[in-house]
C-alpha cells in the first residue's frame, strides 16, 4: 500500500464547490480523504508527505480538445509527446481530436490509440471519434461500435458539418447512445479564402478576412437541428459574442447543448497577429477585443462551460510560410493553466469557475471520471503555484512542435507537480 | 354478411368486425389451400388485374394465385417496363385498364396515396397492394391471421415491430390493426428509422432492442433496404445488426414462445439471424402461405359482400 498525504494544500475542487485549506491523502491511486476534516486524520507510517504550504491542488485538467500527429503526422506530435506536454501543463486526460492519417473513424483505430496511449502516454488518452466516414461530411461512423469501444466523443475535428441533413441524422442516431456530438462551427463558403479575424486590421495587412457570421449562421442552423433532434451538442469552439447569445438562447429553452473555447480565444485577440506572426493564426480566428471581452463574460456565466487548449502542432514547414499560406493552428497543452490563470490574476473569473472549465465541467460533459478531488476518486491532480511569474521559453517547451503563440509571454502561476491515478508524471525542475 | 367496404386501401376506415369477417373467411381458405383440389369458382368469369408500378414477385405471385384458386381470370400488368416509361400518366394508364372491365385491380405503386387516387378513377374493386411508405393492408391481416392461428388470439398480446418503421408501410397497417384488435404495440429502432410523431401512433417506442423485446409475444422484424445501410440513415450494416439485428440473445428477452415474424424478403445477417429465421420460433414461411389465404379472403368478401354484390356484374 502507498500512501502520498498532501498537507497545508489550498485545494479548490469545483466538483464539491470547495475552496479550503486542508490535506488530501492518497492511498493506492485514489483519494482517501481531502479537506480540511482530513487535517486531523495524521499521516499514516510510511507514507510519503509532501507540503503544500502556499500552493494549490486541484484536480487535474482535462483538455477536451487536442490535436496529435500519431497516427500519419508523428513528426508533429506523437501520443507519447503530447502526454509529456500535458503531463507539464498539468493536464491529467486528454481528449484527442479524430484528424489524424488516416481518420479516427473505425473501432481499429480508437484500438489504436488507447493501446498506444496504455504503453506510452504518460496522461489518460481519450480518443474521439469522426461524425463522418473519413471526415467527409457524408456518411455516419458507426457510433456504438465507436462509444462501446472507448471513443467518448463524436467529432468532424477542424471540419464543420455543411449536410444539414447528416447533422440532423447524427444528432439522432447518437441520442440512442447518449453520445455528444461536438463541432466547430465555421461556414466554408462565407469564409472563404479568409485567413484572419474580417477587420480593419485584416484590410490594412490586405489579408482576406473571416467574418464573424461564418461562424454564427451554422451555429444557428445547429442549434435549430438540436431542438429537433433532442440530441446532445457542444459547440466545441466559440470565439464571438453572437455565438454564446445562441448557447445561452438553447440553454433557456432546456435543450442539451454546451460550450467550448480555445484559451486562445480567451487570452488572445486580432492585435496580436502584428506583422504577419503565423503562431497567431488560429481557427476559429483571434476576434477583436469586444469579442474577447464577451467570451470572458459568457465564461463567468458559465454560457461557456470549457476552456480547451485546441493544442494543434505544427512545424516549421507548415508555419514558416506566407501568413495566407500558413496552416492555423497553436500548440497550448503546457500553457492552458497559466494562461487562463490571467483571467483570475485580472479579476474577471473567479478561481472555482476556471478550475471548473478547465477540468470538472468537461469531465461531466465527456462523461470521464476526474474533474475532481473528491474521496474515492482517482488521484489525477496539479498541484500549482498560483503566483509564481515566469516566462514562455522557447527551449523549454516539451512538446515536440514549438508553435506556441505564448513565447516569451510573462505569466503568474505555475504547475509544480502533476500526478495521475497517485504516480507522479511530472515535476518541476 | 354484407361487408361495407368498396376498395381495400388501408387497414385505416376498417374496424374490428371488418377485419374478424376478413380472418374468418381466410380460415376457410386456408382450408381449401390444403385441400388436393384447391380450386374453386367463386369468381368464375371475373377479371383480375394486377398492377404492379413497382417490381414484387412474392406479393404478385400470391395475388395470381388467390385469383386463380377462387377461379377468376388473372392478367398481370408489369407496368414498370412499359406504357409508364412512355410517358403515361397514373390516371391514363387507370382508364385503360378500367375500359377492358376488371372486376378487381390490385395496385402496387412507390408513391403514398396513388392506389386511393386510382381508386377514384375506376369503376371496380381496388385492392392496395402496397403505396410508397403508407399501407401494405394484406400484409398486415396475413400477418394478423399468422397470430391469431399461432396465439389463439390477438387482443393483449405484446408485439415488437422491430426495424426501419419509417419506410415501412409494413409497419403503419400492422400498427393500425393490431392497436383495433386490442394488442399492446411497440416499436423497436434506433431513432434515424423512426418517423415523427411516432409515440401519438398508439406504440410504445424503444431504441434498444433489449429492453423493447422484453416480454413480447411476437417480434415483427422489418426489412432494411441496402440502399439505407451505408451511413444514411444507419452507419454499416455490422452496427446495424449489433444493435438491431434478432439474434439468439436478443431473442431470449421476448417471452420463451414468442413468434418471430418477417414480411419478407429477409436480409440474412442484417436485420436477423438465420438461426433465428430458421428457427424453432420462426413463422415466416407461415406468413407466406396465409398470404394467399388472406387474399382470397380480401376478394372474395369485396367481390360478393361488397357495395357492388347488387351491380349486376
Amino acid at each position: 500500500m502507498t500512501t502520498t498525504v498532501l498537507q497545508n494544500a489550498r485545494i479548490v475542487d469545483p466538483s464539491r464547490d470547495l475552496d479550503e485549506i486542508g490535506t488530501v491523502i492518497i492511498v493506492d491511486g485514489r483519494i482517501a480523504a481531502a479537506g480540511a476534516e482530513a487535517t486531523n486524520q495524521g499521516v499514516p507510517d510510511g507514507a510519503s508527505v509532501i507540503n503544500c504550504r502556499d500552493r494549490l491542488v486541484i484536480p487535474g485538467l482535462i483538455d477536451s480538445r487536442v490535436f496529435i500527429g500519431e497516427p500519419g503526422g508523428e513528426h508533429r506530435e506523437t501520443i507519447a509527446s503530447a502526454s509529456r506536454a500535458a503531463a507539464a501543463g498539468g493536464v491529467t486526460s486528454l481528449i484527442m481530436m479524430p484528424d489524424t492519417d488516416p481518420v479516427i473513424d473505425d473501432i481499429a483505430l480508437v484500438e489504436f490509440v488507447l493501446k498506444t496511449a496504455r504503453d506510452e502516454a504518460l496522461v489518460r488518452v481519450h480518443p474521439s471519434a469522426a461524425i463522418t466516414k473519413g471526415l467527409a461530411g457524408e456518411e455516419m461512423t458507426e457510433f456504438g461500435l465507436l462509444a462501446g469501444a472507448g471513443a467518448v466523443a463524436l467529432t468532424d475535428g477542424r471540419h464543420t458539418l455543411s449536410s444539414s441533413v447528416v447533422l440532423r441524422r447524427a444528432l439522432t442516431y447518437a441520442r440512442d447512445f447518449n453520445a455528444v456530438i461536438a463541432c466547430e462551427t465555421q461556414d466554408r463558403d462565407l469564409a472563404g479564402r479568409g485567413v484572419m479575424n474580417e477587420g480593419l486590421l485584416a484590410s490594412w495587412l490586405g489579408l482576406p478576412g473571416i467574418p464573424r457570421e461564418a461562424e454564427i449562421i451554422p451555429l444557428e442552423r445547429d442549434m435549430r437541428l438540436v431542438g429537433l433532434t433532442r440530441g446532445r451538442y457542444h459547440a466545441a469552439k466559440i470565439s464571438v459574442s453572437d455565438c454564446a447569445d445562441i448557447v445561452a438562447r438553447g440553454k433557456d429553452k432546456g435543450l442539451d447543448v454546451t460550450a467550448g473555447i480555445s484559451i486562445n480565444n480567451l487570452a488572445l485577440n486580432e492585435n496580436d497577429v502584428g506583422e504577419y506572426r503565423t503562431f497567431f493564426k488560429t481557427s476559429p480566428p483571434l476576434r477583436a477585443e469586444d469579442d474577447r471581452r464577451a467570451m470572458v463574460e459568457a465564461l463567468k456565466t458559465g454560457t461557456i462551460d470549457v476552456i480547451s487548449s485546441s493544442h494543434d502542432p505544427q512545424d516549421v514547414d507548415t508555419k514558416r510560410l506566407p501568413f495566407a499560406d500558413a496552416e492555423p493552428g497553436a500548440i497550448g497543452l503546457e500553457t492552458l493553466l497559466a494562461a487562463a490563470l490571467r483571467l483570475y490574476h485580472s479579476d474577471e473569473v473567479d478561481l472555482l469557475r476556471l478550475i471548473d472549465a478547465l477540468s470538472t465541467r468537461p469531465a461531466k460533459i465527456f462523461g470521464l471520471e476526474g474533474g475532481t478531488v473528491r474521496k474515492g476518486a482517482q488521484a489525477d491532480i496539479a498541484i500549482v503555484d498560483l503566483n509564481d511569474p515566469f516566462v514562455v521559453a522557447k527551449d523549454r517547451i516539451v512538446s515536440t512542435s514549438k508553435n506556441t503563440p505564448f513565447e516569451d509571454a510573462r505569466f503568474q502561476g505555475r504547475v509544480l507537480q502533476t500526478m495521475v491515478a497517485g504516480r507522479t508524471v511530472f515535476t518541476i525542475d | 354478411m354484407p361487408f361495407p367496404h368498396r376498395h381495400l386501401l388501408g387497414i385505416k376506415g376498417l374496424n374490428e368486425p371488418d377485419l374478424i369477417h376478413l380472418l374468418d373467411k381466410a380460415d376457410e381458405a386456408v382450408k381449401l389451400s390444403r385441400q388436393r383440389e384447391k380450386k374453386s369458382s367463386t369468381l368464375r368469369g371475373l377479371t383480375q388485374i394486377n398492377l404492379f408500378f413497382e417490381a414484387s414477385t412474392r406479393t404478385q405471385s400470391s395475388f395470381e394465385l388467390a385469383g386463380k384458386r377462387l377461379g377468376a381470370d388473372v392478367m398481370n400488368m408489369a407496368v414498370g417496363n412499359s406504357s409508364v416509361k412512355k410517358g403515361e400518366t397514373l390516371i391514363d394508364t387507370a382508364m385503360t385498364l378500367n375500359a377492358m372491365r376488371p372486376d378487381i385491380l390490385v395496385v402496387r405503386h412507390s408513391s403514398a396515396g396513388a392506389t386511393a387516387l386510382l381508386a377514384q378513377k375506376v369503376g371496380c374493386s381496388v385492392i392496395n397492394a402496397g403505396d410508397g411508405a403508407h399501407e401494405h393492408p394484406t400484409q398486415a391481416l396475413l400477418d394478423a391471421l399468422t397470430i391469431r392461428r399461432a396465439k389463439g388470439r390477438i387482443g393483449r398480446l405484446i408485439v415488437a415491430i422491430c426495424g426501419d418503421v419509417l419506410h415501412s408501410r409494413v409497419a403503419r397497417s400492422n400498427i393500425v390493426l393490431l392497436n383495433l384488435m386490442g394488442a399492446r404495440v411497440r416499436v423497436v429502432g434506433p431513432s434515424t428509422l423512426m418517423p415523427s410523431g411516432i409515440e401519438q401512433m398508439g406504440v410504445e417506442v424503444f431504441t434498444s432492442m433489449e429492453e423493447g423485446l422484453k416480454d413480447a409475444d411476437v417480434v415483427m422484424m422489418l426489412r432494411l433496404q441496402r440502399e439505407r445501410m451505408a451511413g444514411a440513415f444507419v452507419p454499416s450494416v455490422r452496427e446495424y445488426f449489433r444493435f438491431y439485428g434478432l439474434d439468439a440473445e436478443k431473442l431470449k428477452r421476448a417471452k420463451d414462445d414468442a413468434l418471430v415474424m418477417h414480411p419478407g424478403p429477409m436480409n440474412r445477417g442484417v436485420e436477423i439471424a438465420s438461426e433465428i429465421a430458421d428457427g424453432p420460433q420462426s413463422v415466416i414461411e407461415s406468413q407466406v402461405e396465409m398470404g394467399v389465404a388472406v387474399r382470397m379472403a380480401v376478394m372474395e368478401t369485396l367481390l360478393l359482400d361488397g357495395p357492388d354484390r347488387e351491380a349486376g356484374r
